[in-house]
């Protein structure tokens, strides 16, 4: 199957901006129960704190919502990880399902990441008020996005596929001024 | 843009939020014992209240949580949130900013 | 250089030498230089012709208050800015400006005729004169009422240039760069507070930029405003925005700023936008606005050479210019009599100092400073008017006795005179952030009372006089709001001094006024062209309240908001009603406080920038196939795929055909999905839909329908039970959105009871309809694991395999009444799944089709589309669909409203099929149904075409309808009224093929 061809919406590669590969991603909802089961399955700590991103490895949840996680892990691990949640769920009330295909991931980093993210995303992004690990759904203008600061000069941004492209082109039009 | 504070996320701005209405409106538990009339209260009949508002929110392009919000309609400061299921809180005398 | 152009001093740059064109004749000015100065500098005051007489008109101030000097700057044909300000147009090399409203030239405008008709276009002529008849307003009056009166034309050509927009946050926010405002950024930039400072003009200073003699702290109060600047733009938390103005205070301290950005370049940088809107959030601002000064109302008080005093003073300290060579001086405050001195040692003859102020308000530092100079000062004084054609020649004064009687003294010649009401603090952006003014008798002014935001007004823009008291009022305020965001400040001390221009003033009419010739104006509103009389004709006609003078007479409305006029106009009528101006009250200040340009709105939402642009997996094979697209919500769906010179309604049989003869393909990928997982999940189901959930079997699919409580159709779609607890929805591609919100909304806050969670899936799954009677011959070939055989795989089954190697979850669906699967893929896969279908489907002829054929298919089978045949007011009979509900259902959402009694009622419009008389007739969608062909106008109309199309496949046209009473009407003929005749047509099935269904179940 890894041989057949896949078209993921297409992101072109900048200087600030980097396409990420295919990931497995799946969307967690539950309790604090089932979430702590599933940290154990994940072998990542589910995060009880809003807005906060926990990652081992290739692994990471993501706080979206007091009962939603955005579970992300390497492409091949699709199986193993469904395989491995819904056994150590077993009967706790819990919802996982497969959204791998329905979003798109890019970073954008370097020197200018947070003002390009400003331009569109009016939340404060200031280090101090967005710090490294804070996640959260949110908008830039009339998309909405997943926004994950990886870094003190990198977001990784998750997109739902037909969005991409109003996105990354919208920053690639913030972008603009900063080759001159 | 107001900045809406959610009661899961902290202040957030207003594009993430997707106003619900008038709060506290309750389905009645057996909506077949309901009279005509009010099954019409129901549907239809809001406050439309100049002041102190009590009104639903949902951190839509957020958290995802409905959750009601004391708001006041003549100034747009909010004096209150709080999550769905909640009463809502009693406010100081003279209320505040 | 012109003489008029100092040897020395200034913010000029003396080694940048700049030229340009004015109403196509060249001048040469200097870097730093605005339009307006250097115009100035070259002995041009005639800048413009007055909106409504046409009055020739020079400019009035030097920064944003200009009313009069209104410009169009014509970068090219599609870079051709109106309205402009001059003196805020900054100079480049090459700008070309051109004056507005005047015909054929500035100097001879044939349009003045109306000066000579002004008694014939008071106040509110339009509304006397134009009423009747009403309709030809548009066509008889408006087109050279219009054209005569306005200002600068717009650009046709669409914008060629960028505009940017940002997202920003700071601590404190201080709007103007002024003493003021400066220290106030100080104070909370040093103590470590986020700190944006913005300011309209090209360059920080404000005021300071002004001054001749005024000091701080020691050093000249430029070079202090320098060295303070350069302090804060080396500080990491502070961002400087000059060229930026704050032209609207919104909710929660949210400030919206229109940065210029390229607009001062000569050749800008095509990397660059043009502009940029700010949207700043503050914890805390603070408002450094300033004050402007007022005019004086005399008769030819706008006359070109007519002037304000500080702005004359701007104009010789800041720009190197003298405003003319022989002036008069008409001191209202003691910012006249600190313009008359530096005027005067810069060699400007000073005729005379004119103190039109009350005689006990004489005596203060202004007052001493020219007699010191040696200025020729007329006490108790008034101007009678000023005279002159397209420059003042003369000024005619008078003396007031103490029993106010006026008597003519003296005509002075001169070629400036320059004038000083006093100054009314700028308080817009307070009073736009809903904050409280209050009238302060002492200054004659409004100001700011209580705040409704988080902010602080500070300096002149609250009524603080001079400079020192400026200074110190907004450091502490800086400081106090940095402490306010947990930067514990103290306020920074300066020792300063200046010429402070008091607090005197004069709002309204000078004292002679009442006995002025008839034919002479004194202007209140320049830019309006509203004069004394305007106003007291408004009060004659029993306008009393402020806000319907405003409406009435125009005064301070449109871009100009009153900045000067403002004051005077309410100094005026409350002299005329004898009462206090604190009694007449005020205006509401709108936003904005200066014009922002359309692009800055726009920002980025430009073209394909607009909207987030949808395309599904197959967007690029039929854009390769010149496949025609339609928009759906923010979708671009394939409408038809054409062959060759084919129109629409040629592809559109042919693909109708194509399904029902072999088979079609078409990209279903938009549809909604939303995953229902959880226990209770077919509870959840039972009471959100109206159907019964509980009987399907998991690997079963069921046709659904959602209502809202009201009991009307809100949405529907094929559902899939793929386990006992996990469902997957589809809805309308419209609909998808809404109705994932209103499952969360009955999830979190109705049925908190249930174990359910909804994920939306929508983009997860890329699915392709494949449709006709060849359908399972084409899957047959990619499809395994999965047993197609209609045994095994019946009429809504679903069931799981591979497809190309893909997985593959299948549903054998039709909406088009043939034999019909959808196969879902994850969408990376589906356009390699797309493409394979289509390879596959060749041996087939396989047909891909878009929505239009779609469409038809499904009228053909009566299959409704929610919101196309339904309206939000139709319930499941009147769209005959009632066979979903489930009647045993103790509740469901819409249950209960279904039995109100209007909903029950006979006469309700239900849906059925209609069919032409004449076969070849297609009626049109919306068109009415009506009983009787013929009838008196207006028609009785009991019904409407929601549906409409030619059916390739019966070879005759379709169309549904919704008509009262519509299923007991089955046969009847009845008519749908068109313009050019009502056209008879057949009540029938809404089913017009295959009306057994036969061609499903194979």
């Amino acid at each position: 199957m890894s041989k057949l061809k896949r078209h993921p919406p297409h992101i072109d590669r900048r200087d600030w901006l980097a396409p990420l590969p295919a990931a497995t991603r799946f969307s967690f909802r539950g309790s604090s129960e089932a979430a702590a089961a599933a940290s154990r399955a994940l072998g990542v700590e589910l995060s009880q704190v809003a807005c906060r991103a926990h990652v081992a490895g290739e692994r990471a949840a993501l706080w979206l919502g007091p009962d939603e996680q955005l579970l992300i892990g390497a492409e091949s691990e699709a199986a193993t990880l469904r395989d491995s949640l819904t056994v150590a769920l077993g009967d706790i009330p819990h919802s996982l399902v497969d959204i791998s295909h329905r979003q798109v991931a890019f970073v954008v980093h370097g020197a200018h990441a947070e003002w390009l993210l400003q331009s569109g995303c009016p939340l404060d992004l200031e280090l101090s008020h967005f710090p490294v690990g804070m996640c959260t759904r949110t908008v830039f203008l009339k998309a909405e996005i997943v926004l994950w600061r990886t870094a003190p000069d990198t977001f990784r941004l998750e997109v739902w596929r037909s969005f991409a492209e109003y996105v990354t082109s919208l920053l690639a039009e913030a972008a603009i001024e900063l080759s001159a | 843009m107001l900045i809406i504070d959610c009661p899961y996320c902290g202040p957030r701005p207003e594009p993430e939020f997707a106003h619900g209405g008038q709060a506290h409106v309750a389905r009645p538990a057996d909506p077949s014992q309901a009279t005509d009339q009010e099954w019409l209260e129901f549907l239809y009949l809001r406050h439309n209240t100049r002041g102190v508002f009590a009104e639903r929110w949902r951190h839509a392009r957020g958290c995802g949580r409905f959750f009601n919000a004391l708001r006041d309609t003549t100034t747009d400061h909010f004096l209150a949130t709080y999550r769905a299921g909640e009463k809502p809180p009693v406010l100081p005398a003279g209320g505040a900013r | 250089m012109s003489a008029l152009r100092t040897a020395a001093g200034g913010r000029i740059d003396r080694t940048q030498r700049l030229t340009f064109t004015f109403d196509g004749r060249r001048y040469q000015g200097f870097a730093g230089d605005t339009l307006a100065s250097a115009l100035l500098a070259n002995g041009v005051h005639l800048m413009g012709r007055s909106f409504k007489y046409h009055r020739p008109r020079g400019v009035l101030g030097a920064g944003a208050e200009e009313p009069n000097a209104l410009v169009t700057v014509n970068r090219d044909i599609a870079r051709h800015t109106p309205n402009l300000r001059a003196t805020q147009v900054e100079l480049y090399d090459g700008l070309v400006a051109e004056s507005q409203h005047r015909w054929p030239s500035l100097t001879f405008d044939v349009g003045a005729i109306n000066n000579l008709l002004s008694p014939f276009l008071p106040a509110g002529f339009y509304n006397k004169t134009f009423m009747w008849p009403r309709s030809a307003w548009h066509k008889v009056w408006e087109p050279p009422i219009r054209a005569a009166a306005g200002l600068g034309v717009a650009p046709t050509l669409p914008d060629p240039d960028r505009y940017a927009q940002q997202f920003a946050h700071c601590d404190v926010l201080v709007v103007g760069a002024g003493p003021a405002g400066l220290a106030a950024a100080l104070a909370a930039a040093t103590a470590g507070a986020r700190v944006i400072l913005c300011d309209e003009q090209a360059e920080m200073g404000g005021s300071l930029l002004s001054e001749r003699d005024a000091t701080i702290d020691g050093q000249p109060a430029a070079a202090w405003a320098d060295a303070t600047l350069a302090r804060l733009a080396a500080m990491k938390r502070v961002r400087l925005l000059p060229r930026t103005t704050a032209f609207g205070y919104f909710p929660h301290n949210n400030i919206g700023l229109s940065e210029r950005i390229t607009e001062h370049l000569a050749q800008p940088s095509p990397s660059a936008p043009r502009e940029r809107m700010w949207q700043v959030r503050a914890h805390e601002v603070v408002i450094a606005t300033g004050a402007i000064e007022r005019p004086l109302l005399f008769p030819g008080n706008d006359l070109p050479g007519v002037m304000l005093a500080s702005a004359a003073r701007t104009y010789l300290n800041r720009y190197g210019v003298r405003v003319g060579t022989r002036a008069v001086i008409a001191a209202g405050s003691d910012s006249a009599f600190a313009a008359a001195v530096d005027l005067a040692a810069a060699g400007i003859q000073i005729a005379a100092i004119a103190d039109v102020r009350a005689p006990n308000a004489v005596d203060g530092p202004g007052l001493a400073a020219a007699r010191a100079a040696g200025l020729p000062i007329r006490s108790s004084a008034t101007v009678l008017a000023a005279t002159g054609k397209l420059r003042i020649a003369a000024v005619k004064l008078g003396s007031v006795a103490s029993n106010g009687n006026v008597s003519p003294t003296e005509t002075l010649a001169c070629d400036v005179l320059l004038m000083s009401g006093g100054f009314t603090p700028s308080v817009h952006l307070h009073s736009q952030s809903r904050g409280k003014l209050a009238f302060n008798e002492e200054l004659g002014a409004f100001v700011p009372a209580a705040t409704a935001e988080r902010s602080r007004s500070v300096g002149s823009c609250r009524g603080i006089n001079g400079l020192a008291a400026s200074l110190e009022d907004g450091a502490v305020a800086g400081a106090a709001a940095a402490t306010a965001t947990g930067h514990a400040a103290t306020a920074p001390r300066f020792v300063a001094s200046a010429l402070d221009a008091g607090i005197d003033g004069v709002p309204g009419a000078l004292p002679q006024l009442a006995a002025a010739i008839p034919p002479a104006k004194a202007f209140v509103d320049f830019q309006n062209d509203v004069t004394t009389r305007d106003l007291a004709l408004a009060r004659r006609e029993g306008f009393e309240s402020i806000e319907h003078i405003k409406r009435y007479t125009t005064t301070g409305m449109a871009t100009d908001q009153g900045k000067t006029s403002g004051l005077n106009a309410l100094g005026f009528v409350a002299a005329e009603s004898d009462r206090r101006i604190g009694e007449v009250g005020l205006t509401t200040y709108r936003m904005p406080y200066t014009p922002v340009t359309f692009g800055a709105f726009a920002g980025f939402a430009r073209g394909d920038q607009f909207d987030p642009v949808r395309k599904t997996p197959s967007h690029d094979w039929t854009v390769a196939r010149g496949g025609v697209f339609e928009d759906v919500g923010m979708w671009k769906r394939t409408r038809f795929f054409p062959l060759g010179r084919e129109d629409m309604h040629a592809a559109v049989d042919r693909e109708c055909l194509g399904v029902r003869n072999s088979v079609g393909m078409f990209d279903a990928s938009t549809l909604g999905k939303i995953e229902v997982v959880g226990k209770d999940a077919a509870e959840f189901l039972n009471r959100f839909y109206v159907n019964n959930w509980s009987s399907l079997a998991p690997g079963r699919s069921r046709y659904g329908i959602l209502l809202r409580d009201d009991g009307f159709v809100y949405d529907d779609g094929v559902i899939g039970r793929l386990a006992a607890d996990r469902f997957h929805v589809t809805t309308t591609t419209g609909g998808a959105a809404r109705v994932f919100g209103m499952m969360e909304d009955y999830i979190q806050t109705e049925w908190t009871d249930l174990s359910v969670w909804i994920t939306s899936t929508t983009e997860q799954w890329s699915v392709v309809a494949v449709q006709g009677p060849r359908a399972r011959d084409v899957l047959t070939k990619l499809v395994t694991g999965i047993d197609l055989s209609p045994t095994a795989l019946p009429h809504m089954a679903i069931a799981h395999g591979e497809i190309c190697g893909i997985p593959l979850m299948l549903f054998r669906v039709s909406f088009s009444g043939e034999l019909g699967f959808e196969v879902n893929v994850p969408a990376d896969y589906g356009t390699l799944v797309w493409e394979a279908i289509h390879d596959a489907g060749q041996e087939f002829g396989i047909t891909p089709y878009g929505t239009e054929a779609m469409h038809v298919l499904r009228a053909e089978k009566g299959y409704i589309i929610v919101g196309q045949d339904t309206d939000g007011t139709m319930t499941p009979d009147d769209a005959a669909v009632a066979w979903a509900i489930g009647k045993t259902k103790p509740d469901f959402i819409g249950k209960r409203g279904l039995e109100r009694p209007a909903l029950k009622a006979a006469g309700r419009k239900q849906l059925v099929g209609l069919q032409t008389v004449d076969p070849k007739v297609v009626l049109e969608e919306g068109a009415q149904v009506v009983v009787t062909a013929n009838q008196p106008v207006p028609y009785v109309m009991i019904g409407y075409v929601t549906s409409s199309y030619h059916s390739a496949a019966l070879g005759r046209s379709i169309a549904l309808a919704a008509v009262a009473d519509g299923r007991a009407r089955m046969g009847e003929i009845l008519y749908v009224a068109m313009p050019g005749g009502d056209i008879p047509v057949k009540i029938v099935s809404p089913v017009f093929y295959d009306p057994q269904g036969a061609r499903i179940n194979v």
